[in-house]
């Protein structure tokens, strides 16, 4: 005879409500985990899916990601030109924040190198990829936008015509793909009075310098458009993607363009690890230790509900060890108890985290190896809780009975 | 029905059983060097005031609370020289001693059936055999038609007779009863007195009984008063 079940049968409610307590707790450490890897995934996503082998950069900085990083546009150009490279593309991105239908839309605002790539790439679930330069968008479920609809940004109105799912940059905010010049043109959209005013201030820094006395054309120029002065306009690209030739050496192209005094080449593996070492690092340790927290708290409440339970039936236990009852019957009704209420709140967990972690702002990741892991944890702890059920019943003397 | 003879074949025995609780200025002595012998068959009543000793000399002859001093030989063999165990008073509890007290203490969730069958599979009876035994029992007692109730769903007199049937359960040499009938009326407590005398006869069990209650002493085979910590016959009702 299975005691445990039968004290379960008798107090299902009181068992169906400790079990609900525990996997509410048992979800919030799921999550937690999966928070971790949502963290980790949403942090190496656009690196992961962009998939260009080679990054160059700003010289001496890391970025485009793990910090700024400003280049002249002609790099692209002279990045083509080296042995092995098969495709190099200017990679723009930033964010953006804009009032939408009263409430703030934050975008990573992601430029593809049109007319080689319209983004044939990018995994959609619902509509295509952009088939013109201008006004078109590949955007992400998550920033709530419809196929079709229209926004604007800066001076242009774009039109939603492709949607991902899950697609987000490294702060979690959602990505909205655009031809390089449309994101660029977002990125430096100014109203006409600030551009006034620059290409005033533009004229007077000409006049002061010497370039501006001997160069008069300059002065002439430094009132129009900044792409009248090839020369002077500020640096328009974050980095240059690359894509090798089948079979080249990554090494050798590495230490080629290495040798330019300035710029800096980095591996998809060295980006990787700036946006976890650099970024995540920090996030990634809080969680983790508020992960650990939680675990603790779990046990010590589990360790309460179990000797709780175990104090409920101290008579019946002290009558069980009068009859003779062994102690491994007494531990068993205790410890499977533990385990029971163990496997059943982390199965409900799992169950009510599957509706409640999409409705998260942020993605929540649960893999496997973490699902196991918390497994093992929830057996351990399980396990735990329950020897201070078993210490109360092991010190219950039979003559309990008679008091 | 009180008799001074006494059957050959002892199923307990003691010999100068003292207990003391506490030390020095506490110290209380609550055994006062007890003999008794008690046969298989036979069914002893313990009669005496509260605080003379009664329940303390029952739970040490049940091995649960050992004597200071003395000795217990239950079916011809020592087990207690003092607070000394010679076996193991576990496993002796579950194979040769069966508890009735005057709350039946059954186990509130499991059934009246499942009270008795635990006890057997305690017992290392398997639950198939130890279900249609404790059917048997509860069925000896009257209380068969209960057997799918909780104690909470059955009468004070139900649940004493489950108690009982729980007591038998391993076919015990020694019944030990602590007013079992506190919480009985006086037809419901001469009922389960009556059914002590029938198990005792019927399946050679010895039978100690402590009670307050001298209503039924003529279901006794012998009587024994106790009075601050010392037993001694207990003297003839008058007729």
């Amino acid at each position: 005879m299975n005691l445990a079940l039968k004290d379960i049968r008798h107090n299902i409610g009181r068992f169906v409500l400790t079990t609900m307590g525990i996997s509410l707790l048992l979800m919030i450490v799921m999550g937690m985990g999966g928070i971790y890897r949502g963290l980790i995934r949403e942090a190496t996503l656009l690196v992961a899916t962009i998939g260009a082998d080679l990054w160059v950069v700003q010289g001496s900085t890391r970025g485009p990601f793990a910090e700024l990083s400003r280049m002249p546009a002609s790099l692209e150009d002279r990045v083509r030109a080296v042995t092995g490279v098969a495709h190099a593309h200017r990679f723009v991105s930033h964010t953006i924040q804009r009032a939408w239908r009263g409430q703030p839309l934050r975008m990573v605002v992601q430029g593809l190198a049109w007319p080689d790539d319209r983004g044939d790439w990018i995994p959609l679930v619902a509509g295509r990829a952009l088939r013109q330069a201008h006004f078109e968008m590949i955007a992400d479920r998550s920033l709530g936008l419809q196929l079709g609809e229209k926004l604007r940004l800066g001076k242009d109105v774009y039109t939603v015509v492709g949607l991902t799912k899950g697609v987000t940059g490294t702060s979690g905010d959602g990505l909205a793909f655009f031809s390089v010049s449309d994101a660029q043109a977002i990125q430096f959209d100014l109203p006409g009075d600030a551009i006034r005013l620059e290409r005033q201030a533009r004229r007077a820094r000409a006049e002061a310098s010497d370039m501006g006395r001997i160069q008069p054309t300059i002065l002439e120029r430094s009132a129009g458009p900044s792409r009248g002065l090839p020369a002077l306009p500020p640096p328009q690209i974050s980095a240059v993607m690359i894509r090798l030739a089948p079979g080249v050496n990554a090494a050798q192209v590495m230490a080629t363009i290495a040798g330019w005094p300035d710029v800096t080449v980095y591996s998809r593996a060295q980006q990787e690890e700036f946006l976890l070492g650099g970024m995540v690092s920090r996030s990634r340790r809080q969680l983790g230790l508020f992960r650990i927290l939680l675990i603790i708290v779990s046990t010590i409440i589990m360790a309460l509900i179990i000797y709780t339970l175990t104090l409920d039936k101290i008579h019946d236990i002290a009558m069980l060890k009068l009859m003779g009852a062994r102690n491994g019957v007494i531990t068993g009704l205790i410890l499977q108890q533990a385990l029971l209420i163990g496997a059943l709140g982390y199965g409900l967990a799992y169950w009510l985290g599957t509706f409640a972690f999409p409705c998260f702002p942020r993605q929540v990741v649960i893999t496997r190896p973490d699902l196991l892991l918390l497994a093992a944890i929830v057996l351990g702890i399980s396990v735990l809780a329950s020897l201070l059920g078993i210490w109360k019943a092991m010190q219950v003397a039979p003559n309990k009975v008679l008091a | 029905m009180n008799s001074a003879a006494t059957p050959a074949m002892p199923a307990v025995e003691t010999f100068g059983l003292t207990k003391v609780y506490g030390a020095g200025n506490t110290e209380v002595v609550a055994l006062k060097d007890v003999t008794l012998r008690v046969a298989r068959g036979e069914v002893v009543a313990l009669l005496g005031p509260s605080g003379a000793g009664k329940s303390t000399l029952l739970s040490a002859i049940g091995l649960i609370n050992p004597p200071t001093a003395g000795r217990i030989v239950l079916g011809g063999q020592l087990v207690l020289d003092g607070a000394r165990a010679l076996v193991n008073l576990r496993a002796y509890r579950r194979t040769q001693i069966g508890f009735v007290f005057h709350k039946a203490n059954l186990i509130p969730f499991l059934t009246a059936l499942e009270n008795v069958q635990i006890a057997m599979e305690i017992n290392d009876l398997a639950a198939r055999p130890a279900r249609r035994r404790a059917m048997a029992l509860l069925d000896y007692l009257g209380v068969s038609d209960r057997a799918a109730h909780y104690p909470d769903a059955l009468s004070g007199g139900q649940q004493q007779r489950v108690a009982v049937a729980r007591a038998l359960a391993n076919e015990p040499r020694l019944i030990l009863a602590d007013e079992p009938t506190a919480a009985l009326d006086s037809h419901r407590g001469r009922q389960v007195m009556e059914l002590f005398r029938k198990v005792a006869h019927e399946r050679q069990a010895a039978v100690i009984v402590v009670t307050h209650d001298h209503r039924a002493l003529d279901v006794f085979d012998r009587t024994y008063e106790m009075e601050d910590g010392q037993l001694r016959p207990a003297p003839a009702p008058p007729q």
